[in-house]
């Protein structure tokens, strides 16, 4: 492709990406079997009826506010910026969320949607567990049926997430086909659609797929970004001076960034998963150590060979290990206006440990890899500065596989 | 004229419905696939499908999957496929082959770079399973470069209007996915097939393929009633999976089930037309 990478003269409006077609840049856009390109149109029209609906939207405030538990506070982690000794940290409480991370703020918005478009039928896919979670939940709660594909890999790894969503009726189909992970799950998911779509919708858990997912996830996820901006400024009088966030596929991080992108003195990082470091090649960080491709139906920044397969990625974090990561994220990249970087799994250890010793709160072992990046960050800023990091997710999942990383009984 | 055209032209000529099929390339090894190639045709296949693996065939179920799996752990990609593309062409000169892959192979190998090779080694057409024509220019305009069909696929939920979209832009035939759902899975529906081949048919004189769903030469014959080709992947990649580990019995696994196949289709051609 000989017109992936352009130069950026000026920077774009980036309130008005995707374009009518989907793509963002170069990046975006659907590439899917002929077959799911209705659907997909049919999903397009539904979501800009409702997005503009106010009957719509009460709703789904109401429910972000009464059952999600929204807002979410930002919370000053006065003692882990003291011991840092650099700018002060704020961490965006995501992790308070009903089911435990930031997940459900999509997955109420498209569940709600596909009741309004008659579709009673609910798949998804999920690599740590949250999403799949975060879909059972309102399945439950609105009574609908729910498909979760989980690569057998990560059902081996996230098994109290597993009971969970079991727990709350939903089925869970373990995926052995590839490399057992989360971009296996997203392939069967497709194919469940692909041969359902009459009474099926397809709930994506990041800013990824197809054309209308990637801006769908992001509006609905962008309330993070909204909340935050107005506490900073009702409770500070002011914008912060950096943003950081996880970055996997990205919908945590998208929600967080975009109603920040027009603020030019705000710097925004997003930190991909380092694994056991990018050197290695064994890592999950297309955006560090990628280029770009076509995968799961929109074109981004990939892991993958020479003969374009997709790589085996590794983190120590399910939720983080995918070989592809949401098209804006590879436009802002471009564009210059985030900065993109990796944390290894060690760090990202580290991390963990920092935020759950000094403040008391357990962080998702994706959220630990934005803990230590922000960390480093702070280091380097004054104490009038004012970072705050999206802390995307509880950790209750990961103690298991920490303790098994470190050698210990939990 | 192309080969797939020609091709087309001659079992018209004759009252004779075209029989294409479907294989990876380099399933179960890459020494493989070329004497399967020549023993399909053998045993009465017209037009051959060759599929450069991919490692996420999403449009693909599991025995597609599976074989796509063997294929890559062989070693074999896209320059793979072609080179033994072109050991076929050394024998065979009349029988077309359609590449079958997904974009992001061809995307990396370079889209002018990949038409160039393709057509290098003999390749007639190809058809990209998830690149939909609105994304298609700049592959297609390097196909056409070098008189390579482009091959569509039309859905049963593709509308009217898109058909003719779709239809404007192919060439060699268009193929119709008679299933919703992945290559391999569930059973067909005869109805329907007619009545959206029909639509195809008032939007294009281009020849009409059916595939997905196709198992037996029973199957085969129905479908052959409604269309002008029957495409059939999974229940011959099926038959390579069983007896990967046997080469011989894994060419004659490939020829019973092509010659049933062919048995079929002639079954129905000489009833249509007696």
């Amino acid at each position: 492709m000989s017109n992936v990478i352009h130069a950026i003269e000026t920077a774009p409006d980036f309130a008005h990406y995707p374009d009518t077609t989907g793509h963002f840049g170069p990046y975006g856009g659907r590439f899917v079997p002929e077959l799911l390109i209705a659907p997909l149109e049919e999903l397009s029209a539904a979501y800009e009826r409702y997005r503009n609906d106010p009957e719509f939207q009460a709703r789904l405030d109401s429910d972000l506010k009464y059952y999600v538990g929204r807002p979410t506070p930002l919370y000053y982690a006065e003692r882990w910026s003291n011991r840092v000794g650099g700018a002060r940290i704020y961490l965006k409480r995501e992790d308070l969320d009903h089911t435990g991370a930031h997940k459900i703020n999509n997955t109420m918005g498209q569940a709600l949607l596909a009741r309004h478009m008659g579709k009673e039928r609910i798949v998804a896919e999920t690599g740590a567990g949250q999403h799949g979670v975060a879909t059972a939940a309102v399945c439950a709660r609105l009574g609908m049926e729910c498909i979760v594909y989980m690569g057998a890999e990560d059902v081996r790894r996230q098994s109290v997430n597993v009971y969970r969503m079991r727990l709350m009726g939903a089925k869970v189909v373990p995926v052995d086909s590839g490399t057992r992970t989360l971009k296996d799950a997203l392939n069967e998911a497709f194919r469940d659609w692909a041969a359902n779509v009459d009474d099926t919708f397809y709930i994506i858990g990041t800013v990824a797929g197809p054309h209308p997912y990637p801006e769908m996830v992001r509006d609905f996820q962008a309330v993070i970004g909204r909340e935050t901006r107005e506490q900073c400024l009702e409770e500070h009088g002011r914008l912060p001076d950096a943003l950081v966030a996880c970055v996997g596929g990205g919908s945590n991080a998208i929600g967080m960034f975009h109603p920040f992108l027009a603020d030019t003195d705000v710097a925004i990082h997003g930190v991909e998963a380092g694994g056991d470091g990018v050197a290695t090649g064994r890592h999950a960080a297309p955006l560090s150590a990628g280029r770009p491709g076509v995968l799961h139906g929109n074109r981004t920044y990939l892991m993958e060979n020479d003969d374009g397969q997709i790589m085996p990625t590794h983190s120590v974090s399910a939720g983080l290990d995918y070989p592809g990561v949401g098209p804006e994220h590879a436009w802002l990249k471009d564009t210059g206006r985030v900065i993109y970087a990796a944390v290894d799994d060690d760090e990202a250890l580290a991390g963990f440990h920092t935020l759950t010793r000094t403040e008391g709160i357990i962080p998702a072992l994706e959220t630990a890899h934005a803990i230590a990046y922000a960390e480093r960050l702070a280091a380097g800023m004054r104490p009038d500065q004012m970072i705050v990091v999206n802390c995307s997710g509880r950790g209750d999942k990961d103690i298991n596989t920490v303790a098994e990383v470190e050698g210990m009984e939990p | 004229m192309s080969r797939i055209a020609r091709r087309f032209e001659q079992r018209r000529a004759e009252g004779r419905k075209a029989l294409v099929t479907y294989i990876t390339g380099g399933d179960p090894g890459p020494d493989a696939t070329v004497p399967i190639m020549h023993r399909m045709v053998a045993a009465g296949a017209d037009i051959l499908e060759i599929g450069m693996p991919f490692s996420d065939p999403m449009a693909d179920g599991p025995v597609v999957q599976a074989a796509c799996d063997r294929a890559l752990a062989g070693g074999t990609g896209i320059t793979g496929v072609l080179e033994m593309i072109r050991a076929f062409r050394r024998e065979d000169q009349d029988t077309p082959v359609v590449l079958m892959g997904y974009l992001n192979p061809i995307e990396q190998a370079g889209y002018l770079d990949f038409a160039r090779a393709a057509a290098a080694a003999g390749v007639d057409g190809v058809l990209t399973v998830d690149l939909p024509p609105e994304e298609s220019d700049e592959l297609g305009s390097a196909l056409a470069a070098h008189d390579l069909d482009p091959i569509w696929l039309i859905a049963p939920t593709t509308s009217a209007a898109r058909i003719r979209a779709i239809c404007e832009q192919g060439r060699g035939f268009v193929y119709y996915v008679s299933l919703k759902g992945v290559t391999g899975v569930a059973s067909l529906d005869f109805d329907s097939i007619q009545t959206r081949v029909q639509a195809i048919r008032e939007a294009t004189q281009l020849p009409v393929g059916v595939g997905f769903g196709v198992k037996d030469g029973v199957a085969a014959g129905q479908v052959g009633q409604l269309a002008d080709a029957v495409v059939v992947g999974s229940a011959i990649v099926s038959r390579i999976a069983a007896h990967a580990d046997e080469p011989a019995a894994l060419l004659d696994a490939v020829g019973d089930i092509v010659g049933e196949l062919r048995a079929g289709l002639d079954g129905t051609s000489v009833e249509m037309a007696p």
